[in-house]
Order: C-alpha cells, then sequence, then structure tokens
C-alpha cells in the first residue's frame, strides 16, 4: 500500500494537537515546539508532494495522491482526498503559513496551550478544505473551521474581538448555508458528490435552475473572498484578531473562497459563469477600486492592511470570471502571492505593535532608525504588494490582467480589466503613505529604545521575503502546476 | 562568446549589489569604505566591457548581437523569455550608463564621506546601475518594463536616503506615485499589444510596424501608451512635477539618475520603439509637442529659481523635452546623441552643485557667490559645463542642439520658434546660476547637507571630487564631435544620414548656428549684466514683470493643483472619503441592521411564547381554518 501522504499532511496538525492536549502541564516553551515540529512536519510533506508531483504533460487534469474509502455509503458519500494543480498551491501555502503562524505566535502568554490547540485544529480544517473532493467531507472541512476561528478571536484578539468574532461566524454561516443548500441541489440532481466527477456533468433535470445553484454556492464562496458588498466581517476580523490569526485569515481562508469558485462554480456551471461573467468581472473592479479607495482612508495599521486584501483579492475575482486559461492561473498564483505578502505585512504590524504598542498611524512615525531589519522587510512586503517587478505580486497580477485583457469571455472585458490596473496606481499611494508614516520623518522621542526583530521573527519574516522573491523571479515555479489543473476546467468552458 | 558579455555587464553591478547587503553591511559594517570599492570595481569593468560590446556591435552585421534567450513562463499563449538585445543603441546607451555611473561613484566617495548610510548608498547606486544596464538592455517588453520598475524604485529609494527629513521622504513618495500614472499607460499598452499582437518581443513588434501588420489606431494607441511611460519617467508636462521635489536626494544621486540617466529612460522608450512611432504621425506629432511645449515651460520656470539644484533640475526638464522634440521631428539619432551629450554636462552641472555644496553646505544662491577664487577647478568645469548646455560652438550642447532646431525647423515652425526662444533662456538661467555662484563676493553659507562639516571655510573639494569633473568636462567638450561627419546618425540610423553636417568649421558657413549662436550669447550677456555687471536690477525686472515672476516662481501652481485640489480635495477628501464614509454606515449598516432588524423580530416575536394554552390552542384553530380555506379555494 502507499503511502498516504495527503492523509498524513492534513492530520499531523491535529495529531500535535492531541499531543499537546495529552501533556500533563507543559511548559509553555514544549508546547510552543511541539507546534513547531508538527506544522513544520506537515510543511516538509507537502513540500515532498510538490516535489514528486508528475508534471508530465500527459495527465493534465488527473488527480494525484488520490485516497478513496467508503464513508456515508447510504448517500454515497466518500472520505476521498487528492490535490491537482489548482489545490497543491493551496496546500503548500497553508502548511508554510502554518509553520509561520507558530512561529509569529511565539510569543503568546495568554493560555498557550489552548492557543495552540486552537490554531493546529484550524490548520487541519484549512487543508481538509483543499485536499478533500467529496462535496459533504469538503463542506464539513469548511465549517470545523469556524469553531477555531471563533474561540481564537473572542479570547486571545484585541478591541471589539466578541463583536468581531460572533460577526465573522454568523456572516460566514450565512454562506455556509447557502452553500449546503446548492451542495445538495447538485446532490439531489445528479447523485454524485465526486467534485471531480461532477466537474462537466451537467445536472440533468435540474429542480431549481443552473443558475440559483451557482449563485448558492457564489455567495458562499463570496462571503469568504470577500466580494463587494458582502466583505464588511472582514476589516472587524482582521482587525481584532491576534497576529498569526491575521496571518492565517488572510493568508489562507480567503483563498477558500477562490478555490471554491474555480473548484464548484466554474467547472461544474461553466456556461452559467459565462453568462454572468460580465457582472461579476464589474464586482471584480468595483472591488479592486473601492476597496484600494477605502483603504487610503484608514488610519489603523492593520485595519489599512485588512481593506488593502479587499482590493487585491478583487484581482482573484477578476482572473477568474475573465474565464481564460491565463487569467485563471493569474488568479490561482495571485491567489498564493497575496497569501505570502499580506501574512508578512500582517506579521509585520504586529512586530511593531509589540513593540511599540501603537497601531495608529497618526502617532507612529520615524521608527526606521529604531528597526532597521523591520523596516526593509516591512517594505519589500509593501513593495510587493504594490506588484513592485520581482515579486511575485508583479507576477500573479501581471499574469492576470494579460488573462483577462487577451480573454475572449465577453465584449468589454479589455475596458475592465484596464480599470483593474489603475487599482496599481492607488495601491501604490496608500503603500507609500503607510510605509512614510511608520517609517519615515524625524525618530519620535517615546520610541526610543524599542528593540529590531529578534532572530526567532528574523527566521520567520526572512521566510516570507525568501517565498516572495521566489516566486516573484521565477513564476513557473508554481505555474507550471497550476496551469496542470487550469486546462481541464477550461475545455468545459470552452473558450 | 560575445553573448555572455552583456549578462556579465548587467550582473556585475548587480552582484555588487548583493555583496555589500548580505555580506558588507550585516558584517563589515565598521568598514565602509569597502562598499565604495566594490562598487566601483563592479562599474568599472562593466564601463571596460560596455567598449568592447561597442566595438563588436560597430563590427557586426546591421549593428546587432545575437543572443539566446531564456524560456521564463509559459502559460498556453503566454510565452515570456527573458533575454538581452545590444544594437546600436543599446550599445550607446551603456556608454553613457557606465561612464557616467562610475564617475558618480567615485566621486560619492568624497561626497558621502563619514555619512551613516555609507552602506545602503553604495548597495541602492549599485542595483540602480544593474536596472539601468538592464532597461537598456532589455529584448522584451515584460523584461523591461521589470527594469523600469527596478529604476523607478532605485529612484524612490535614494530621493529618500536622508528619510528622517520629511521633505525627502514627501519628495520620494511623489517621485513614485506620479511617474507610475505614467507607468500606467505603459503598461495599458503592453497589454494592449500582446492582444493584438500575442508577443513581448521587441525586435518582433519592430517587424511588424515596419511591415505594416500592426497599423492605424491600434499603432497610435500603444505608441501613446508607451509615451505615457515616457512623460512620467522623463517628467514631461504634465508629470513633470517630482522631479524638482526629487533633488531632496544626495546630489550624486541626482547626477546620475535624475539627470544622466533614469529620467532619459523615458526618451530610451521611445527611441526603442522608434518603429511604431515613425508609422503613427499622431504619436509621433505628440512626442514632438509635448517635447517641445516642455522644453519652454521648464526652462521658464528654471529662470527665476534661487537653489542651484532646483534650477538643473528644471533645466534637466527642459533639456528632456527637447530630446522629446529631437526624437518627434527629427528621428531617433537626433534625439539620442542629445541625451548622450546632455549626460555628461549635466552630471558635471549636478556634481558642480555639489561640490559647491561641500564647500558652502547650501544649495541656495543667495548664499554663495564668489567661489571661484576658493574653488577654481569646480568653477572651471562648470563654467565649460554651462557653455556647453548654452550651446555654444564648438562645445558637445552646439552639436546636438542645433541638430534638433535644424529638424523641427523643416517639420514644424511653431515648435522651432519656441525652441528658439527656450535656447536664450537656457543661456540666460545657466549664466545666471554661474554668476550668482562664483561671480562677486561670498554672501555666507549654512550647514551642510549632511552636517558633517563645522566650521565653514571655503575649500575646493578633495581630488576624489575633482578628478570626475575634470573626466566630465572633457567629455562636455569633445563627446559632440562624434558626431561632425555624421558617424553618429550613421551609427544609430542605420546609414541614413539626415542632419545638417557640414565639418567641424563648416557648420558656421549655415545662417541658422549662427541665430542660435546670437540667441545664447544674448542671454550670457542679460545674465552678465544683471548679475554681475549689475546694469540692471534684478529686483526692478522682477518688480516689472511681476505677474511671471510670480507665475514662475509658484510653479504655475501645478503642484498646488495636483497635490491640494486633485488628490487632497476631489480624490481623498471627495471620492475615498465618501467611499470610507458609504463603506462603514451604507455597507456595514446594512449587514448590522440587518442583524439588528432579527433580533427585534426575534424579541417581537417571542411576545407569543407566552405560555397560555389558549392561546396556543386559538393560534392553531385559526391556522386550520386557514388551510381549509386555501383547500377549498386552490385545491
Amino acid at each position: 500500500m502507499n503511502f498516504c501522504y495527503l492523509t498524513t499532511i492534513v492530520f499531523l496538525p491535529l495529531v500535535g494537537l492531541i499531543v499537546i492536549a495529552l501533556l500533563s502541564k507543559p511548559q509553555p516553551k514544549t508546547v510552543k515546539l511541539t507546534a513547531l515540529i508538527f506544522t513544520l512536519a506537515s510543511f516538509a510533506l507537502s513540500i515532498v508532494v510538490f516535489c514528486l508531483f508528475d508534471r508530465s504533460s500527459g495527465i493534465i487534469g488527473q488527480i494525484q495522491f488520490e485516497e478513496k474509502l467508503a464513508w456515508i455509503p447510504a448517500i454515497n458519500a466518500f472520505y476521498h482526498l487528492g490535490v491537482d494543480g489548482l489545490s497543491l498551491p493551496m496546500v503548500i501555502l497553508t502548511t508554510f503559513l502554518g509553520f509561520l503562524a507558530v512561529l509569529v505566535s511565539w510569543k503568546v502568554e495568554l493560555r498557550p496551550r489552548e492557543y495552540f490547540i486552537w490554531l493546529l485544529f484550524l490548520e487541519t480544517s484549512i487543508l481538509g478544505v483543499f485536499c478533500s473532493l467529496d462535496l459533504v467531507l469538503f463542506f464539513l472541512f469548511w465549517e470545523l473551521e469556524l469553531i477555531p476561528m471563533y474561540f481564537l478571536i473572542s479570547i486571545w484578539g484585541t478591541g471589539r474581538r466578541e463583536y468581531s468574532a460572533i460577526k465573522y461566524v454568523i456572516y460566514t454561516l450565512v454562506g455556509s448555508a447557502m452553500m449546503l443548500a446548492g451542495i445538495l441541489s447538485i446532490y439531489f440532481t445528479t447523485g454524485s458528490l465526486n467534485m471531480m466527477e461532477l466537474a462537466g456533468l451537467a445536472p440533468v433535470k435540474p429542480f431549481i435552475p443552473l443558475t440559483a445553484m451557482f449563485f448558492l454556492l457564489f455567495i458562499g464562496f463570496a462571503i469568504k473572498l470577500p466580494v463587494f458588498p458582502l466583505h464588511t466581517w472582514l476589516p472587524d476580523a482582521h482587525t481584532d484578531a491576534p497576529t498569526a490569526v491575521s496571518v492565517i485569515l488572510a493568508g489562507v481562508l480567503l483563498k477558500m473562497g477562490g478555490y471554491g469558485m474555480i473548484r464548484l462554480c466554474v467547472s461544474i456551471f461553466p456556461e452559467v459563469a459565462l453568462n454572468y461573467a460580465p457582472w461579476l468581472v464589474l464586482l471584480a473592479v468595483v472591488n479592486v477600486l473601492y476597496g484600494a479607495a477605502v483603504t487610503l482612508r484608514q488610519t489603523d495599521l492593520k485595519r489599512l492592511i485588512a481593506y488593502s486584501s479587499v482590493s487585491h483579492m478583487g484581482y482573484v475575482l477578476l482572473g477568474i470570471f475573465a474565464l481564460s486559461q491565463i487569467s485563471l492561473t493569474g488568479a490561482t498564483l495571485q491567489m498564493f502571492s497575496h497569501g505570502i505578502i499580506t501574512g508578512l505585512l500582517f506579521a509585520m504590524v504586529g512586530l511593531v505593535y509589540d513593540k511599540t504598542h501603537e497601531r495608529n498611524l497618526e502617532r507612529l512615525g520615524g521608527l526606521a532608525r529604531q528597526m532597521p531589519v523591520i523596516v526593509v522587510v516591512f517594505s519589500v512586503a509593501g513593495l510587493a504588494a504594490l506588484g513592485l517587478p520581482g515579486t511575485s505580486g508583479f507576477a500573479a497580477e501581471f499574469i492576470t490582467f494579460v488573462g483577462g485583457y487577451s480573454s475572449a469571455a465577453f465584449e468589454g472585458i479589455r475596458l475592465y480589466t484596464i480599470l483593474g490596473v489603475l487599482g496599481i496606481v492607488i495601491t501604490a499611494g496608500y503603500i507609500l503613505w503607510m510605509l512614510q508614516r511608520v517609517f519615515y520623518g524625524p525618530p519620535v522621542e517615546k520610541f526610543d529604545g524599542v528593540p529590531d526583530a529578534d532572530n526567532i521573527e528574523k527566521v520567520c519574516i526572512f521566510s516570507f521575503v525568501g517565498a516572495i522573491m521566489l516566486v516573484g523571479l521565477y513564476p513557473a515555479i508554481l505555474t507550471d502546476v497550476i496551469k496542470l489543473g487550469i486546462m481541464p476546467i477550461m475545455k468545459l468552458v470552452g473558450l | 562568446m560575445t553573448y555572455h558579455i552583456p549578462w556579465i555587464v548587467f550582473l556585475l553591478p548587480l552582484f555588487s549589489f548583493i555583496i555589500i547587503s548580505f555580506i558588507l553591511r550585516p558584517f563589515l559594517n565598521y568598514r565602509p569604505k569597502l562598499g565604495g570599492y566594490v562598487t566601483i570595481g563592479a562599474i568599472g569593468a562593466a564601463c571596460a566591457l560596455s567598449f568592447w560590446l561597442l566595438v563588436e556591435v560597430l563590427s557586426a552585421p546591421g549593428h546587432k548581437l545575437e543572443i539566446p534567450d531564456i524560456q521564463w513562463l509559459l502559460i498556453g499563449d503566454l510565452s515570456i523569455h527573458i533575454g538581452l538585445m545590444v544594437d546600436a543603441l543599446t550599445a550607446v546607451m551603456l556608454i553613457v550608463v557606465t561612464i557616467v555611473s562610475l564617475t558618480v561613484q567615485i566621486y560619492s566617495q568624497g561626497y558621502m564621506h563619514g555619512d551613516p548610510g555609507y552602506h545602503r548608498y553604495y548597495a541602492f547606486m549599485s542595483l540602480f546601475t544593474a536596472c539601468m544596464l538592464g532597461l537598456v538592455m532589455a529584448d522584451n517588453l515584460v523584461f523591461l518594463y521589470l527594469f523600469w520598475e527596478g529604476v523607478g524604485l532605485c529612484s524612490y529609494l535614494l530621493i529618500g536616503f536622508w528619510f528622517h527629513r520629511p521633505a525627502a521622504a514627501d519628495a520620494a513618495k511623489k517621485a513614485f506615485i506620479v511617474t507610475r500614472l505614467g507607468d500606467f499607460g505603459f503598461l495599458a499598452a503592453i497589454l494592449f499589444l500582446f492582444y493584438k499582437t500575442g508577443t513581448f518581443d521587441i525586435g518582433e513588434l519592430h517587424g511588424l510596424a515596419i511591415a505594416g501588420t500592426l497599423t492605424g489606431t491600434t499603432l497610435t494607441w500603444v505608441a501613446i501608451g508607451i509615451f505615457a511611460g515616457a512623460v512620467g519617467k522623463s517628467a514631461q508636462f504634465p508629470l513633470h512635477v517630482w522631479l524638482p521635489d526629487a533633488m531632496e536626494g544626495p546630489t550624486p544621486v541626482s547626477a546620475l539618475i535624475h539627470a544622466a540617466t533614469m529620467v532619459a529612460a523615458g526618451v530610451f522608450l521611445v527611441a526603442r520603439f522608434f518603429p511604431l512611432f515613425e508609422n503613427s504621425e499622431m504619436a509621433l506629432t505628440s512626442v514632438a509637442v509635448i517635447g517641445g511645449f516642455t522644453a519652454i515651460f521648464a526652462a521658464t520656470m528654471g529662470l527665476v529659481m534661487t537653489d542651484i539644484k532646483r534650477v538643473l533640475a528644471y533645466s534637466t526638464i527642459s533639456q528632456l523635452g527637447y530630446m522629446m522634440l529631437g526624437l518627434g521631428a527629427g528621428g531617433i539619432a537626433i534625439g539620442i546623441f542629445h541625451l548622450f551629450n546632455h549626460a555628461f554636462f549635466k552630471a558635471l552641472l549636478f556634481l558642480g552643485a555639489g561640490s559647491v555644496n561641500h564647500s558652502t553646505g547650501t544649495f541656495d544662491m543667495r548664499e554663495m557667490g564668489g567661489l571661484r577664487k576658493a574653488m577654481p577647478w569646480t568653477y572651471a568645469t562648470f563654467l565649460i559645463a554651462s557653455l556647453s548646455i548654452a550651446g555654444i560652438w564648438p562645445l558637445s550642447g552646439f552639436w546636438s542642439k542645433d541638430e534638433i532646431l535644424v529638424s523641427s525647423f523643416a517639420n514644424n515652425p511653431i515648435l522651432f520658434y519656441l525652441a528658439m526662444i527656450t535656447v536664450f533662456m537656457t543661456a540666460f538661467y545657466m549664466f545666471r546660476a554661474v554668476f550668482l555662484t562664483f561671480g562677486g563676493e561670498y554672501r555666507g553659507g549654512a550647514s551642510s547637507e549632511h552636517g558633517s562639516h563645522g566650521a565653514h571655510q571655503l575649500h575646493e573639494s578633495p581630488k576624489v571630487m575633482v578628478i570626475p569633473l575634470v573626466v566630465l568636462a572633457a567629455l562636455s567638450i569633445f563627446s559632440g564631435w562624434l558626431n561632425v561627419t555624421g558617424r553618429f546618425d550613421e551609427f544609430l540610423g542605420h546609414g541614413e544620414v539626415h542632419s545638417f553636417t557640414q565639418g567641424f568649421f563648416g557648420i558656421l558657413t549655415h545662417p541658422l548656428p549662427w541665430i542660435s549662436l546670437i540667441l545664447a550669447g544674448s542671454g550670457i550677456l542679460l545674465a552678465y549684466a544683471m548679475y554681475s555687471a549689475k546694469w540692471l536690477s534684478a529686483e526692478a525686472i522682477g518688480k516689472a514683470f511681476s505677474p511671471f515672476y510670480a507665475l514662475f516662481s509658484r510653479k504655475y501652481w501645478f503642484d498646488e493643483l495636483y497635490e491640494r485640489v486633485i488628490v487632497g480635495r476631489v480624490l481623498v477628501d471627495g471620492l475615498f472619503a465618501g467611499c470610507g464614509f458609504f463603506d462603514s454606515r451604507g455597507v456595514d449598516g446594512a449587514v448590522n441592521g440587518v442583524a439588528d432588524g432579527t433580533a427585534a423580530a426575534g424579541r417581537a416575536l417571542r411576545q407569543a411564547q407566552s405560555g397560555q394554552l389558549q392561546v396556543y390552542a386559538m393560534a392553531i384553530a385559526v391556522g386550520i381554518v386557514a388551510i381549509m380555506v386555501c383547500f377549498y379555494l386552490f385545491g
């Protein structure tokens, strides 16, 4: 029997959780080390899978590392895991950020044992979403993720943390309810829950219109991505969550929305997607420009980064519904790239806040002298966010733009794409303004003697920078994999 | 073997950047000089190799070296290669970039001496040089765009080098955002080109334009998009506002980036895509008109500035306008020849201004004066550069400027007259600077740019700063002679000689050069009359023309218009604030409204759960009746 790579990757964090739970009166250090070892192992295994992944063009669209066991035979549900070119980058992103999130949380002192238990639980549930190929399993993992998020935000958060946590949970549950309705309607018309089989299997005799099924799923994912006007949970949740949770939230949780749109909305209902593409791309442009405009008005550092996510996820939406092979590849790369860039930005905000206890841009300033390492890394993250060539941000956005502009999805896609490109100017505005506010100008007296990043923090933030530069300088390392997952979807769309 | 050399030229300064930032800065920070030596060594070697490449290109067929590409990205129809190309245009640019960069790096050893950010300075300078070399050698649009943004980044980092000064931080941000506005057009043009042609390769695009496949409105729009990028980078009207502010950076940075190389990249970009422009009458006219207008527009502001670097900044904008005019009216060789000459004398002027600052501690010309005695080398070299930029025979500026004037005379008389007036203004503002700085008596001075000097004894700068000045002065004299017989035109224009080239003295038999010489001479004379001999009172003239004086010295209120009105009022406090308000009250308000509504509905319905069985029974009865009625009516 083959080694079950994916099961191991998905459940390693859970095993770590059990180990932590079973330790009797562990030192915080032990808890942290345990969490670190298990997340690192999961990350290392996902890299192994990445290396073993067969890139030869003969196996386009084939699921690899597949595991399938009967689970609930009565409804034809399976324990069915597998990765293709679309999900593999997301798995790597999750294990990478999961590992770094432990490093980011190294200084957590409040109830560390519970904290790391929830954090590990969170990682397993997200990995499950990306690896599942069965709709029930997918939905199960999707819902499981809410529980740790609720506790992490409401216990270890800051500010209006209870409000934000409950808002996040209820908002997501509304989406989940719609999604469940969508999944059930798919199941009752096709009798299948196999996500790969459903793609291309247009439901016969649907009891509700295909469009309705499409939008039931779409709204569930749109809340997660988020899409204007369903985005207002995001700034609250991001701002009040503890740093590591913001990293995971912005880094991978949002990607579940984009992933779901490609995997389910576009793959199962390509005609509906094509019909509604003009409206959805318009929404994407609104996301980009409106998100950027609102970002520019924020004065709280963390909230500013949170809103910038709204703007950047607009590019993902644009890439998905421009419905060309290039644009979908770009959108997937943008999900990965945004994960590491915004993850780093939140980690940096956390560092600045830890050291200065200040997040208000009006009161920060002149920190470049005190924090020589932090200023460099923060600048790299900011420049990547504004799409500077050589960073992953540029590679992803450029591919998305090229894909959008040359797409044949509908008339007017070119105008929308150009409007989206305009977003890069506003992004430059808020990123540079933020950097100036935090770091430049004369040093502020009250910040004298604040420390720079220590060694653990350096390992963590330099890993992010390495990933950003690697993908930026050689995007083919990911796109060669991603396009294998996108090609079969494009066959279904038929453009 | 030859095709490795361009890569080496590009990688040398890049490795210098890597060595300084990852080895010297973290581990050998106490030996600051090392960073300078590494940079100078790398760029010196790149400079030598550039000359080798020039020789190779001169003898290569079609003046073009073939260099194999590397596949970078392949997704469906999207195939991006990275690769370098070396043709005549590139070879010339390589020479300009490496020579100016080398002299500036040597000079910086003296100028930046003792600055705490010494390693950072040389790391950024190396990175800039690498990006600039990559920019001129890139053989496809994506790769070119990478370096295009790369030089912009270095410009941002170096303008804000002294980031603790708010003015420097503001200027850096402004430079980046304003140029990015132009880059938006450039990026749009790249997308449009790919959509229409499916390729990013510059050689292929040239072929398509020459073959006539790429024509009509498509071509015009693409050309205008590319030109938008050039307008941002080269600080042409209406995106000129960032360059004067960029003078907040260290002066050698201004010399290298904001005078000789990066700002000229816009001119280079138009030249690089010249086959596209050539086939669109409208695009070419736009280039000429924007260039000609910017030339005189910037010159008027240069007339009244009191900060010597700002005078030079406006002069740079104006000269870049000349180059654009030369490209639009005369062609690739004419525009690039002025770029070539301008790089040397303008870098020299900036380094001269830096040398003056090193001694007096100020850039304000009202506090200088009388420096010719204390700083003879700086004075002599500054004078040579001023004569050259004013276009005095036989210095280099004369040769390229007159070519531009002649071609615009043939092409567009209005622009020709504007350019002629600009010649007069150029001579005036340059010699105003010369007389104010070096003539008369010393008027004070102030604390230095980097505060390392205590009491101000006027002194000549150290040798390490003077030698680069002398080298550049020699180039400012001789570089123009390359085209006395039309060799330069022939090289760049691939065989067609279309300038008026009648030899070293022969040119003086033509009437046009005499007109421009007379105009330049009268500009110098007026400056002499006002600022040296004081036959005319500068204040009186300023009063007599006070509306114009206000207009020029307030820079036509463009900063106010852009920053206060458009960005401040209309966008940030208007549109963006509106979006912010709508987001928190409208969108989020609706979300919370739904939540509150649900809660309120729950509270209201809870009243029904009273626990009284009679009420429940009543409700059940009403329900049954209702169902029966329904059955009766619809069933």
